[in-house]
């Protein structure tokens, strides 16, 4: 141990990849936590095949986990890793393009047969310098036979033994990077507390991995990253899906109300209907529809009855449940639609993130048919603007679209927790004067109407998706449908007294103001701080808001000379602006390849932009 | 309390002006339905009528009780929220073949399936009406509309049919224009636990006037048309005297005092037989072999989807540690930074 050198980083961005059914999306999870209980800021990235199993040793089968991990705070999973545990070759190849120059890959030497070259189509025995990579560090580990030995006089099958080899480079890693093994231990033990022999099994293999690092120690630098320097408070490791679903929570406790959520499972959205329909101790009532449409239907029917109603699903599903939002306009009843996008059109890339769904929300349906688009922009945040959405539909009579993507329903950080007293109160819009109530008298400044529910006596009324004059009658009245077109658009531009101001980061004024919105907040910010620290006047404005945009955008605007704004789409949010905001010049960078940005890409970019003197 | 709720139809008439066609059938189900609602011990604000798209989904109008017009094909999914979110409340489907069994058909086969507590009222008049006469899922093949100019070339669903199929718990068929009988049956669909389904033969003057003509002409009543009642013989026509029994298994009509057959051998009916063996003859039965088979043809008991909905939830909540939010948030791995 004691010639072992330590290297003192500020991050490191680690990536465990391997087969779909090797285990790599809990090694990741664990060493994730494992960093995060140890006080380091981290940002996590799965990136996974939509296949539960695709074909063994195949490059379309490989499941991979990043965790990026630093003593300051991380906003990114890494652009690169510096890291890369490979269980076979076809990870390596997978890979290779996403590799920081000069890293370390840890790779199964066992899984270096003919047999797997084969499979991820590599032309030679030597997948490194087929890829590339003949200038990384490469630490060839027997995983296989070392998980095997390790386990050799315990009485399992071959497959439980194979199943175990995740742990075994777990392990090593933890070792590598200095972490303590009890959270991993502590998790296993209560993981498969009815089944001891798969807890020895684990917890064997976990051990040997960790004690091969020590043989292993004149071959290869330790790394220490110290603790980040984070605000005071109770933290936890949340992900996006999570951190929605817990935001509906808090906002139905608030607003005392029972959550309903009516939805059908799609990719990457189910986890937020699992997490609900397993809080039942908190008064959920979760409704697993026939379809997307049901999903939507009964919520609104829940909404109807005085419930705060949620509807959970990913681009295709908007799509389908697009009709029955337009009801929800017209009817003007308190709804949350969460769509966490994915890539597009059709079933897409459903595991890969993208920001597509933007013009789908604000235009997809028939009508003159507006509602309150947000987007959260970092795995925790997911819980603010679930929260705000829930409070928006409530106090406002409207129903509220959320935008996350898989990159932030996946993507975990760990997170401050709130206290309930802290969040903003919510106010639903209860009718309390039945002498008064009509369906659609309403408030004159935010022009939300009062909400009565059956059950509620003297309050009886009838709406549906027909046009309805104020009293609730039908009306095929030509003045009356413009009244109300008007109104409904009006209502939702109301919303802007809920929004704050638009904040810049980096420079207020200056050569160039970057523009985004939702999950891509990390990366920006990483790149509009970079060339902040390089003398560039530049600011970084990224927008929760987009319907209504918050009151000061033209404000922003107007200080810079230049503006880009930068989506995983075709330029969707940069349309909307030049309808909202025509005045101004907006340069576009854009991206549709199922993966964020990197920091590095968006700092060239921006680079050329600056240079270019038109 | 009871008199407190000493209801007549009035309360449930709204002052909108109803606007079916003089003559539909659909006058005469909402009087029923009127009538029968008053009749439950249920309070006015409990009820909730919720529909689809179609003439008669413009019922809730018509009614002084909460209401929700919806979209196309989706009040099963819609009304399913209202109960879930609300069990306590007497919750009313009006829908057509076209809204339920076409654009609809998911919802009402997982709906039926759920078995939640909806009392669910099927139009049945063969056509499409508001869009002034295309062909239904259940027109009879051959029929001539405007989108079927040389006649459908396809099969018609039998209502009942589907709902056994759906493992439906409740099934009733009534007549549009025997409103004494509808009220029965609607109170009967109304008093189960589970979901209800009413199919109504209701008649469109406009586009397919007459198309249960033959079975509702109330001359013929007695002779084509069978009123089944749990736990008495199935017996019809004008002399009483025509019954049901099986022959190999499958049903047959005979005449009491003809070939030695006497009442012993009619079969009793039996709503609560739980495989629908009966039940799936009784709904298949047509003219002019057989009477039409009119009333409550199955009620079995099975679980409420709502009710185990709000079981489930008192269970947990019962042993479960996390009472509020700032629970949740606080359980399971959190660390602290000081």
């Amino acid at each position: 141990m004691g010639n072992t050198k330590i290297v003192e980083l500020e991050e490191v961005a680690i990536r465990f990849s391997g087969d779909s059914g090797d285990g790599m999306q809990l090694t990741g999870a664990l060493f994730s936590d494992t960093s995060a209980l140890f006080g380091n800021d981290i940002s996590t990235f799965p990136d996974y095949p939509s296949e539960i199993r695709a074909p063994q040793g195949t490059i379309g089968g490989i499941s991979g986990f990043q965790v990026q991990f630093g003593k300051s705070r991380i906003k990114t999973p890494g652009d690169f890793a510096h890291v890369l545990v490979a269980m076979n070759p076809a990870a390596v190849k997978a890979n290779a393009s996403f590799m920081s120059p000069g890293g370390t890959i840890f790779y199964d030497v066992d899984s270096f047969t003919q047999k797997n070259f084969d499979k991820a189509k590599l032309n030679t025995d030597d997948p490194f310098e087929e890829c590339n990579l003949q200038d990384f560090i490469k630490v060839a580990v027997p995983i296989t036979s070392m998980t095997r030995e390790a386990l050799k006089d315990l009485d399992i099958d071959n497959k439980s033994v194979l199943r175990s080899k995740n742990m075994f480079a777990l392990g090593l890693i933890c070792w590598v990077f200095s972490k303590p093994l009890d959270y991993i231990e502590k998790f296993i033990n209560r993981k498969f507390a009815k089944s001891p022999i798969v807890v020895e099994t684990n917890l064997r293999v976990l051990h040997a991995g960790w004690n091969y690092g020590l043989t292993l120690e004149h071959l290869t630098p330790r790394y220490v990253v110290h603790p980040a320097e984070i605000e005071k408070g109770t933290y936890r490791n949340i992900n996006g899906n999570l951190a929605t679903a817990w935001g509906l929570l808090a906002a139905s406790q608030k607003a005392g109300l029972d959550l309903f959520i009516g939805s059908y499972p799609i990719t990457p959205a189910t986890e937020i209907l699992q997490a609900l329909a397993d809080r039942k101790d908190l008064g959920v009532k979760s409704f697993q529809a026939e379809d997307e449409i049901a999903g939507i239907c009964t919520a609104i029917g829940a909404s109807f009855a005085g419930k705060l109603a949620v509807t959970t699903t990913s681009g295709p599903g908007f799509a389908l449940k697009s009709e029955a939002l337009g009801l929800s306009v017209m009817a003007e009843l308190p709804l949350v639609v969460v769509n966490v996008q994915r890539g597009g059109p059709s079933t897409g890339l459903p595991t890969k993130t993208e920001q597509s769904d933007l013009l789908q929300t604000l235009y997809g349906r028939n009508g003159e048919s507006p509602l309150v688009v947000i987007a959260a922009s970092s795995p925790s945040d997911c819980f603010h603007f679930a929260y705000m959405a829930a409070k928006i539909a409530l106090e406002r009579m409207v129903p509220v679209v959320l935008l996350t993507d898989g990159f932030l329903g996946n993507g975990s950080e760990p997170w401050r927790i709130p206290k309930l007293a802290e969040l903003a109160s919510i106010t639903p819009r209860i009718a309390t004067n039945p002498e008064i109530f009509k369906p659609y008298s309403r408030d004159a400044q935010t022009l939300a109407r009062d909400w009565a529910f059956p059950g509620m006596d003297g309050y009886q009324h009838r709406i549906g998706g027909l046009e309805k004059d104020a009293a609730g009658n039908v009306s095929h009245d030509p003045a009356n449908h413009q009244r109300m077109t008007d109104i409904r658009e009006a209502k939702v531009n109301k919303v802007v007294e809920l929004v704050p101001d638009l904040e810049v980061i980096g420079d207020a004024k200056g050569d160039l103001l970057v523009v985004g919105w939702g999950g891509t907040y990390g990366y920006m910010d990483g790149a509009v701080r970079d060339l902040q620290s390089k003398g560039v006047a530049i600011g970084l404005a990224h927008f929760n808001y987009i319907k209504p945009l918050p009151a000061n955008t033209a404000a922003v605007f107007a200080q810079f000379k230049k503006i880009v704004v930068c989506e995983l789409n075709l330029g969707q949010f940069a349309a909307y602006l030049r309808d909202k905001m025509p005045n101004f010049h907006y340069y576009q960078y854009n991206k549709v390849q199922g993966l964020p940005f990197t920091v590095i890409e968006l700092v060239e970019n921006f680079e050329k932009l600056l240079e270019d003197k038109k | 309390m009871i008199d407190v709720l000493e209801y007549t139809l009035k309360d449930f008439k709204s002052e909108n002006e109803v606007r079916w066609c003089p003559g539909c059938g659909d006058h005469a189900v909402l009087n029923a339905i009127q009538k029968a609602m008053a009749n439950l011990g249920v309070k006015q604000e409990d009820f909730a009528v919720i529909s689809g798209i179609g003439c008669s989904s413009r019922f809730p109008y018509y009614m002084s009780t909460y209401g929700f017009h919806t979209i196309h094909g989706r009040a099963a999914a819609v009304a399913s929220g209202v109960k879930c979110a609300n069990p306590r409340l007497s919750v009313w489907e009006i829908t057509g073949d076209g809204d339920a069994l076409a654009i609809g058909g998911n919802h009402f086969i997982h709906c039926i399936r759920r078995n939640i507590d909806l009392n669910i009222i099927l139009f049945n008049n063969k056509i499409y009406g508001l869009t002034k006469g295309q062909y239904s899922p259940t027109s009879d093949r051959g029929a001539v509309t405007k989108t079927s100019p040389q006649g459908t070339i396809e099969s018609p669903f039998i209502p009942g049919q589907l709902v056994l199929g759906a493992r439906g718990t409740f099934f009733a068929r009534c007549v549009d224009n025997n409103i004494k009988n509808s009220q029965e049956v609607y109170e009967q669909a109304a008093n189960h636990k589970g979901t209800s389904v009413v199919e109504v033969l209701q008649n469109c003057i406009i586009f397919n006037d007459g198309i249960h003509a033959e079975i509702s002409d109330p001359k013929m009543r007695d002779e084509r048309q069978i009123f089944l009642k749990h736990g008495e013989p199935m017996i019809f026509g004008t002399e009483k005297n025509k019954g049901l029994m099986f022959d190999k298994a499958m049903l047959k009509v005979v005449t009491i005092g003809e070939n030695g057959v006497t009442l012993d051998d009619i079969l009793l009916h039996d709503v609560t037989e739980p495989y629908g063996y009966v039940h799936q003859q009784l709904i298949g039965m047509k003219l002019p072999e057989f009477p039409i088979a009119m009333g409550v043809i199955r009620a079995v008991e099975a679980p409420v989807y709502d009710q185990m909905m709000e079981q489930q939830i008192a269970d947990v909540q019962s042993k479960s540690k996390i009472k509020s939010i700032d629970d949740l948030l606080n359980s399971g791995n959190t660390w602290v930074v000081e």
